[in-house]
Formats: structure tokens, sequence, C-alpha cells
């Protein structure tokens, strides 16, 4: 097994496209170590991005914000600007693990990892995050939901790593909030997950909304009908029983060790309403 | 008891007990210096790897060691053909160890390499070729005990292998003097010990066939004997040392790849290390067993418990010995009843073979008799505090297990519950308050320590019994109290197998008891050799010697005028007086004094989730007399601990495959920290009179009465009778639901 640390973005993709074997970029490792330790896998190349000064960096563009490929959480979180614009995927970032775990996790691994249950997931498909992939053949801008395409698999080819994950401008009054079901209080895996972003008109009804929900099919779920139902509205009762149904009747779960479907197909919706009334009265307090 | 058939030792003021000194083997273990299961490393070392059964039941056709062999770096492979043929008594012991012609759970193991990596092994190990032939299973207990169920393994006629059956006086007679009764069914998941520490071990044998073993263990004796008997060796042919541990509860009084290291070690003639992943010790190491117990309880109208009978059925693996009948005898162990029966039945299953956790068996009777007798008292509209106090064993009461108790603490801890102001305080909105008691045996066992004066005044005190709670502290309190000396003075170790007598494993609540009672003794043996010697000094005889604050002081007047000898004095002057000064003591110990403890805990139930926050918890317990109250209250908490994590959500889960879904802490859930309240605790003293300071073990009661706790306080807060442990969010939500998880 062979390990790199290149300065470059280029150099990164270089190295990963022209290893014939199989390559692992590396952002934090908190789950490629875990990978690697017990035997599940074993590649030939290791990359580790954290030495591209780029891939390490907050930046602000069009006022949206950059996040470098292997930024980690606890920088996120102590970000002003950023959790103040993205207060639901600060929160996510801020559930992944434990202190230790949030100094090198980044979104971009979370993301990568392609877990149904990764929990920046649907907070950053809500929030419309946009990922940039760089590859042998060039940049190329993804939506965020278009990146996972099942368990442990993802939209990424040979070669291609993320660059970084761009969360556009706010417009005011407009906010988010991401809730997740565990039967403990921290250190566990999402047995539901939803992310909610919302946007207020002048006279507080809901201008714009995307929900998405995790662990409820292979893939994050964006639910377009959940959004739809509480759109127009103030987020009353009615708004919200309809955005749980919605959010409900997207669930494609299965009954495993961590949930059964009835189980998950409850608690998506009871999820969604409460994520919800976070992000409407946080977007009421937003500048 | 009257009080003067106790200890006279029991109502002195103490020194040095009941203080709380800091711990000697702290510094050691928050800097990172002290050595566990796998930090020993020596010359020449290899590392072995285990090859586990990827099936829930199966015969083994073939195996094909050849491509492990043939791999560079590897230097043994071995199956059960390696291990000598077997006299009786170990035979299941190393069938779990090692398959023989059939593997009969998920991660059974079938061989074992050693190689000069840990990822050679690996490698080696995937490349042992094993053929099997796929037979039924069955993991449930319920689905085992049917008829027409799958054999758990060949040349058996039934899963039931064992009954047994406890109690006194006539319950159908006692039924029928009812006027309200409770009947009910209960089920309870299998739980692991959860030991941060996994097994670990390194195994040395010489050309000689002399070998040493450092191991993480409860009981360094026990791994002697287990694996001299299996290896075909005499026990001064192997020498073990216990590491330090990071955590038992009962999980390390077994030996899981302590024979394995020690066969690859010979094959290959290097040391070997095995160290088990997170994985293999939840897939080959100590589960406790998974239970269904039938409940049927009466009483009268007035509140008098009359008739009890409860029908336990508990798998613990696939070689029997659930250790049912200890549920069978604890179930009832809290109560008074006129009529009273628990019969057990002992059923095999394709899971790995059951160890030991903490009061192994009686938590889940618990929480089957006690949720009844919760039940009882809603349909009574009786306290259950006053319910208990009413029918509670005392002093005089026949047991429901045979013996007639003696002085015991468990009205004590009832009433305690009753005063205390957890209480009383008011329960905020949406959340249930639960009660609960439970019982443990404790024991004594063999047990023998030794303690040296050194020329300096300072003692080196060897005990044979794993420090898994702080008992270093506690035994160095006792020596230290017993010589008159400052504990600071005293240092403890755990002495290797061929340093001291043999000593039974540190399990059933004993070490604090038992070798605190081997400790005390050899105290007071050093003390008799200290009066000598000063007696000499003075020309006068011992008897007119007596030992008091650390000192030889001449007993009275006629004894002579001399200055006190203090043990520093007569230390420096030994090597003139007669040489080295010790005192040790070998006992079987026997008077552990049974245990009893009473719960109270806050819960709120999410109603839209079923998920379950413990708000407020507080423990009361028996210690007898707390050495170190320290280590006491740990222990308290600890128990409480585990016993609320098995409540809410830890179990093992199995698939249709008969293969476990939850291998690791990701999915097997034990609490963390921030799911808990911190744990309050009240230690009452109510001496035992079989030990000179009063000391009760402590360790075991408190993962008893949490189960029946919690479901108390869930009930109290959502309305729902839980009888399904754990009562994980998916369960009661779906009761919340009406319907079925
Ligand atoms: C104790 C613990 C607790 C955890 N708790 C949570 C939790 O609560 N919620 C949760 O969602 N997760 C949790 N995780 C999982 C993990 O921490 C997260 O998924 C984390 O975000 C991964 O980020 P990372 O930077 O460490 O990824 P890495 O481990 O470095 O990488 C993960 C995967 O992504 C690939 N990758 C990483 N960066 C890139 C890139 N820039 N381009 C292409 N591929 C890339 C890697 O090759 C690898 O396959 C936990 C992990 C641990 C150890």
């Amino acid at each position: 097994m062979r390990f790199e640390a290149p300065e470059t973005v280029e150099a990164a993709v270089s190295l990963m496209a022209g290893e014939p074997g199989e390559a692992r970029a590396l952002a934090g490792g908190t789950d490629l170590l875990v990978q690697l330790k017990s035997g599940r896998v074993a590649p030939d190349l290791i990359v580790d991005l954290k030495r591209i000064p780029s891939m390490t960096a907050i930046t602000q563009e069009d006022g949206g914000f950059r996040i470098g490929g292997a930024v980690p959480a606890a920088e996120m979180l102590e970000h002003d600007a950023l959790t103040a614009a993205w207060p639901g995927i600060c929160e996510a970032a801020y559930l992944v693990g434990s202190t230790q775990v949030m100094g090198r996790a980044s979104l971009a691994g979370n993301l990568c990892t392609s877990s149904p249950a990764a929990d920046t997931v649907p907070a950053m498909v809500a929030a419309g995050a946009m990922v940039r992939i760089v590859g042998p053949d060039g940049a190329r801008d993804v939506a965020c939901e278009d990146v996972p395409s099942g368990v442990q698999k993802n939209a990424l080819k040979k070669g291609e790593v993320v660059d970084s994950i761009f969360l556009p401008a706010r417009p005011a009054r407009a906010s988010d909030a991401y809730l997740r079901f565990i039967p403990r209080t921290e250190m566990d895996i999402a047995v539901v997950g939803c992310g909610i972003s919302i946007t207020r008109a002048a006279d507080d009804t809901i201008a714009e909304a995307k929900v998405a929900l995790g662990a409820v099919a292979i893939t994050v779920q964006v639910v377009a009908d959940a959004a739809k139902a509480i759109i127009g509205t103030r987020l009353d009762d009615a708004a919200l029983d309809a955005l749980a149904a919605a959010c409900s009747a997207a669930c494609k779960p299965i009954n495993d060790k961590r949930g059964t479907i009835e189980f998950r197909t409850d608690v998506a919706g009871v999820l969604a309403r409460r994520a919800a009334k976070i992000a409407y009265d946080r977007a009421g307090d937003a500048a | 008891m009257p009080l003067d058939t106790q200890h006279e030792n029991q109502i002195r003021d103490f020194k040095v007990v009941g203080t709380r000194p800091v711990r000697p083997d702290g510094l050691d273990k928050v800097t990172g210096r002290a050595r566990y299961g796998a930090d020993m490393s020596l010359p020449g070392m290899i590392f072995g790897e285990i090859v586990r059964s990827t099936h829930a039941h199966a015969k083994i056709i073939s195996i094909d060691t050849s491509a492990a062999e043939a791999l560079p770096g590897v230097h043994a492979v071995i199956t059960r053909a390696d291990f000598p043929a077997q006299q009786a008594g170990m035979i299941d012991t190393l069938d779990h160890c090692m398959a023989d012609a059939e593997v009969l759970y998920d991660g059974h193991a079938v061989a074992a390499v050693a190689a000069s990596s840990k990822s050679l092994a690996r490698r080696a190990a995937a490349l042992v070729k094993v053929k099997y032939e796929a037979l039924p299973h069955v993991t449930d207990v319920d689905a085992a005990a049917a008829t027409g169920a799958p054999l758990v393994k060949m040349g058996i006629e039934s899963n039931i292998v064992d009954t047994h059956e406890f109690g006194h006086g006539d319950v159908e007679k006692g039924f029928a003097e009812a006027d309200v009764i409770v009947e009910r069914t209960f089920t309870t998941e299998a739980t692991h010990q959860g030991y941060i520490e996994p097994h670990a071990c390194v195994a040395n044998m010489g050309g000689d066939g002399v070998a040493d073993i450092w191991c993480c263990t409860q009981g360094h004796f026990m791994v002697r004997n287990t694996c001299a008997a299996i290896m075909g060796m005499s026990a001064s042919q192997l020498r073990v040392t216990a590491s330090e541990i990071g955590g038992g509860f009962g999980g390390k009084t077994c030996v899981y790849i302590e024979p394995t290291a020690l066969a690859l070690s010979k094959k290959a003639g290097r040391p070997v290390k095995i160290v088990m992943s997170r994985q293999d010790v939840f897939l080959a190491s100590g589960p406790t067993a998974s239970s269904s117990i039938d409940v049927k309880i009466g009483a009268r109208k007035d509140g008098t418990l009359v008739a009890g009978l409860a029908t336990l059925r508990y798998q613990g693996g696939a070689w029997g010995g659930s250790l049912v009948n200890m549920g069978a005898m604890a179930a009832f162990a809290c109560y008074d009843i006129p009529n009273v029966k628990a019969v057990g039945h002992d059923i095999l299953a394709n899971r790995p073979k059951l160890a030991a956790y903490r009061a192994p068996s009686a938590p889940m009777a618990a929480f089957a008799i006690e949720s009844a007798m919760t039940e009882m008292c809603e349909k009574l509209e009786v306290d259950p505090l006053d319910f208990r106090l009413k029918n509670c064993a005392r002093a005089g009461t026949k047991s429901s297990y045979g013996p007639t108790y003696g002085e015991i603490g468990l009205e004590a801890t009832l009433q305690a519950a009753k005063d205390h102001p957890h209480w009383s305080a008011p329960l905020p909105e949406g959340q249930g308050r639960g009660v609960a008691c439970g019982f443990w045996f404790n024991f004594g066992g063999q047990t023998s320590s030794s303690l040296n004066i050194n020329e300096d005044g300072t003692v080196g005190l060897s005990v044979g019994t794993p420090d898994i709670g702080g008992s270093r502290a506690a035994m160095c309190q006792m020596a230290a109290e017993a010589l008159g000396i400052p504990y600071e003075k005293v240092r403890a170790i755990v002495a290797d197998t061929a340093s001291l007598g043999y000593n039974d494993v540190t399990d059933g609540s004993r070490t604090t008891f038992a070798s605190g009672l081997a400790v005390i003794n050899s105290a007071n043996q050093a003390v008799e050799r200290l009066c000598e010697r000063a007696a000499q000094t003075w020309d006068i005889p011992v008897e007119a010697v007596e030992w008091k604050d650390g000192a030889a002081h001449p007993a009275g007047a006629n004894a002579g005028n001399f200055a006190p000898l203090t043990l520093a004095e007569i230390a420096a002057d030994s090597g003139s007086t007669g040489g080295p000064i010790s005192g040790h003591s070998e006992i079987n110990a026997d008077g552990a004094g049974v245990s009893f403890g009473t719960h109270i805990c806050d819960a709120e139930v999410d109603q839209e989730t079923g998920r379950t926050t413990i708000t407020r918890y507080t423990v009361i317990q028996d210690a007898g007399k707390a050495i170190h109250p320290d280590y006491v209250e740990g222990q308290f908490q600890g128990g409480a601990v585990q016993g609320i994590g098995w409540a809410l959500n830890e179990e093992y889960i199995y698939g249709e495959d008969g293969r476990l879904q939850n291998a690791g802490f990701l999915d097997y859930r034990i609490p963390v920290a921030s799911d808990l309240p911190m744990i309050d605790t009240q230690i009452l003293e109510i001496p035992n009179p079989g030990h000179p300071y009063g000391v009760r073990g402590v360790g075991e009661t408190p993962i008893v009465p949490p189960l029946a706790t919690v479901a108390h306080a869930i009930k109290g807060s959502c309305g729902q009778r839980m009888t399904s442990i754990p009562m994980s969010p998916p369960k009661v939500l779906a009761a919340l639901k009406g319907r079925t998880a």
C-alpha cells in the first residue's frame, strides 16, 4: 500500500488517475481508517488531500461559501459567517462523531463515503449545495443529490476527487435545519435524518423550501411534495401534517437492525415537522 | 444476628477503611503506562489470527490449510487436530475455542494462523479454505424450545438440556387463597458485557514444554488450570500473569484465545500474540443468556403475597450452562412468600457459549418478577414501596431458594428509598417514576495472599485476584488498617500463578470480601511476628506484647516499661532479629453475605418517536462496610448504567441466516455518557457478620433492578407496559401505536 500527500489538486488527480490498482482519497480519514483497520478496504494507493491549501480552505465566493474537500467540521463550526448563514449544515456537521472526530471529519468525506445515513448529506441537499468534482478531464459541478448513487457507490469516476462544496448565496429571511433520530444522544448512526431549508416571504409565508431525507432509502431523498406542502403557508398545522405525510410517503426504507419500516416511516414525518419549525423560526430571525 | 457474634472489629473506629485515598493504579492508567493485554511484546514474537465460521450451524467437511502454510512469513497453522485428545472436563471449553466436527454459531473458530505481522496473519487466515455442509439452525430461545425445532448440534434429541426447580409451600393452594392474580410473559434479549478492552494474550512455549501466558483475565489461575488441562501440561509447567484489565464484568472468567495462542506457540516455537477485534469480541465471547419467562403471582386484598410461580427459559449458547438455575434461585429472593416455585429450563441455541455477566441470570428474572409486582401494586392500588416493605425478605425469612436469611439489608434499602428526596420529589410533566429491588448471592471462595514487611517500614502485598474495580486500593486500605500504618506505606500487586496458592476468579462480587479477608489474615499474621520480635528485643513473653497504632506496646504495667517499637523500627532491625517478616493466608472464604438494593428512576418517553430519556436515577444498596466509598459508588453507578443499557437499547440481533447483525459498538448500543444523568447513590452499611470489617460484595447487585425500574418509569411516562427487553424506540413506538414491533 502506497501513501502520497501531494500539494496541488492536479498532482492529486494525476496520482489517482495513474494508479493501476485501487486508489482512495483521504480527507479526515474518520471513515477510511476505520475501514482499513477492519479489513473492509485494502487500496493500493492512498492520496492524502490535507496538504493541498485549497482543499482545507473555506472561501467566500459570489455571496456564498466554497468549502474545500478536506475541511474538517471543527473549522466550519468556528467560521462565524458560515454558521450564521447555514446553521442546519453546521448542526449536521456538529453531529458527526465526537469532538475528536469533528477535528478531522469533512463534508466531502461524509458525502463520498456514500452511506445512506450520512448526516451532512440531507442538510447539503436541502441547501442546494453544488459539488465541484475534478478529474483527468477537468472540473464539473454536480448537485449534491446526484453524487451518491447507491450504498458505497457514487458518481465519481476513476481519478476524480471532490475539490470543494459550494453553498450558494442566501436571500434575506432564509435558513435551514437538520435533525436526525438516533436511539442515543451521540456517537450513533442516523435511523432517519431530515434537512430542510426555508425562505420566508415578506408576509411570512414560505417562498421557497427544499426537504431532504436520509437513511430512509439507499440514497438521500429529495421530497418535492414535502416542499410543495409548505410553500405558500405559514407552517400551520395542516401544512405540517401534509409535510409529514409527504415525507412518510417518500420513505423506501428497509427493515434492519436499526429500525423497522413502520418506525422509519413514522419518524421521518415527525422529524420533518420538527425540523421545518426550527428552520422557519430561524428564517424569521435571519437578516 | 446478635452483636456479640459479629466480629469485634466491625464496631471499631476505622482509620483507613472508609476513606477515599487516590488509587495506586490511577497514574499508570491516565498516563498510558499501565500494561494491558495487548501491550506485551516479546523478542521474536509473531501474531495469531483466528479463522471463524460464517455459518450458524454446519458440518465441517474439510479444512485446507496448504495455501496459508505456503505464504512466506507464516509460522504455524492449526486446527482442532493440533490439540491433544481431551478428557471429559474440558471438551466444551475447547469446543468453544476451536470447533471439532461441527460449527455451532456464527463466528465459531475453526482454525488459526500465526505469522510475522498482523496483516500477514490476516492474509493467511483468508487463505484457509473450509468446506461446510450447512445444517438447520435456531437462535431464538422460544423457537429452540418448541417441539420440532432444529437441533442445535448433532447427537442430541432436544434443545432443552436441563431443568432446575426451587421453592417451598404449595403454589396451587397459594393461588387458591389469592384475591388478585397477575400473570404475564416477559422476554429479554442477550447482551454483552461491553468491556472496553478486547481479549488479548501472549503465549510463549519453549522446546522443553514450559510456557508462560500474559493475558487480560479475571482469573489467571483459572487460565492456567484450563490451558494446562487442554494442552496436557502440569500446572508447574505453565505460569500465567494477569495484565492490567480494561473491564471484565464476568466476561473474562473463561478462556477464548489462550489455548489457541499456546497451541500456535508450541507449533511455531515462538511467542504468539492474539488480540481479538471488537467484531470477534461480539461474535465469539461471552454474551449473557436471552430469556423468556412466565410469571404468576397472587396476593390477598390486604396486599400480602401468598403465591409466586415462575417458569424461566434461558438460552446460553450451544453448550448449555445458561445459568438459568441462578435465575430461578434469584427470581423471588427479595420476597417472603409462603408458597413459591421457580422452574428453570436450560436451552441450547446456535449462539456463542454464554459467559457470566454481572449477577449472571438475575437481571432477567428480576425484570419479570419486579414488573409483575409493580402490576400487582397497580391492581391493589398500593404504593410500590409500601407493598415491598410489607412483603420483603428479612432476617429469619426462608428464602425462595432454600436457606434462611441472616442479617440482611433489603428492608433498609426500601425504607431508605421511601425516605430519599428522589422518591418525594415532584415529577415533571410527561415523566414517569419507577422503583424496583434486586438481589445477588455473593461469593467467597478459594483465596491466597501474602504480605511482606520491607526493611524500610513499607509493605508489599501480593494478591491473586485481578483488580477489576479498584480492589488494589481496598486491599492496601485493609492491610494498612490491620497493621495500623498509613495507606501510602502499602503497595499491592496482582501476583502470577507461580507466586501464590490457588485463587478463584475475580467474580461473584468476591474480591473485596474474600481477598480482603486473606489480606487481613496475612496482616494479622505479620503483626504476630512483629510482636514476637518486640518480645524478643524486650526479653518479655510475646503474650505481654500488644499491637496498636502501628507499634508494639508492652501490654500493661506488669509487662515492663518499654517505649513502643513501631513497625518501621522492628522492620529496620529484622535482619538481625531473625530475618524477613511476612504474613500469608490461604482460605476457602465462607460467609460472603447476600446483597440487596433498591433503585428509583425517572424517565420521559418521546411519544412521537418512542425514545426514552432517563432524567434521574438513584441507587440504594447495602455494602456491609464500604472500604473505599468511591469504588462502591462506582460499582453502583456502573451496574446501574449497564442495566439501563440493557433495558433500553442493547441486544444481540440475529438475521434469518442465524448470523449476528450487529457485531460492533455502532449497532450494539451501550449508553454513552451524555445519555445519562449523574447516577445518585446511597450506601447503607449493615455489617456482614462473615467479614472482620463487615464487607459485603457490591459489584453485581446494581445491575439487577434497572430493567424493571426503567420499565416502570416508562409505563408512568407513556402508559405502556413493556414486557420485552430492550425497550428500544421502535418497540415503544409500536406499543404506543398498538402494533407489534
Ligand atoms: C466515532 C465516529 C463517529 C462517527 N459519527 C458519525 C455521525 O454521527 N454521522 C455521520 O454521518 N458520520 C459519522 N462518522 C463517519 C465519518 O466521521 C464521516 O462520514 C466523516 O464525515 C467522513 O469524513 P472524512 O473526512 O473523515 O472522510 P475520509 O475517511 O477521509 O473518507 C471517507 C471516504 O470518502 C473518500 N473521500 C474523502 N474525501 C474525498 C474527496 N475530497 N474526494 C473524493 N473522495 C473523498 C475516501 O476515499 C473514503 O472513501 C463517524 C465516524 C467515527 C469514527
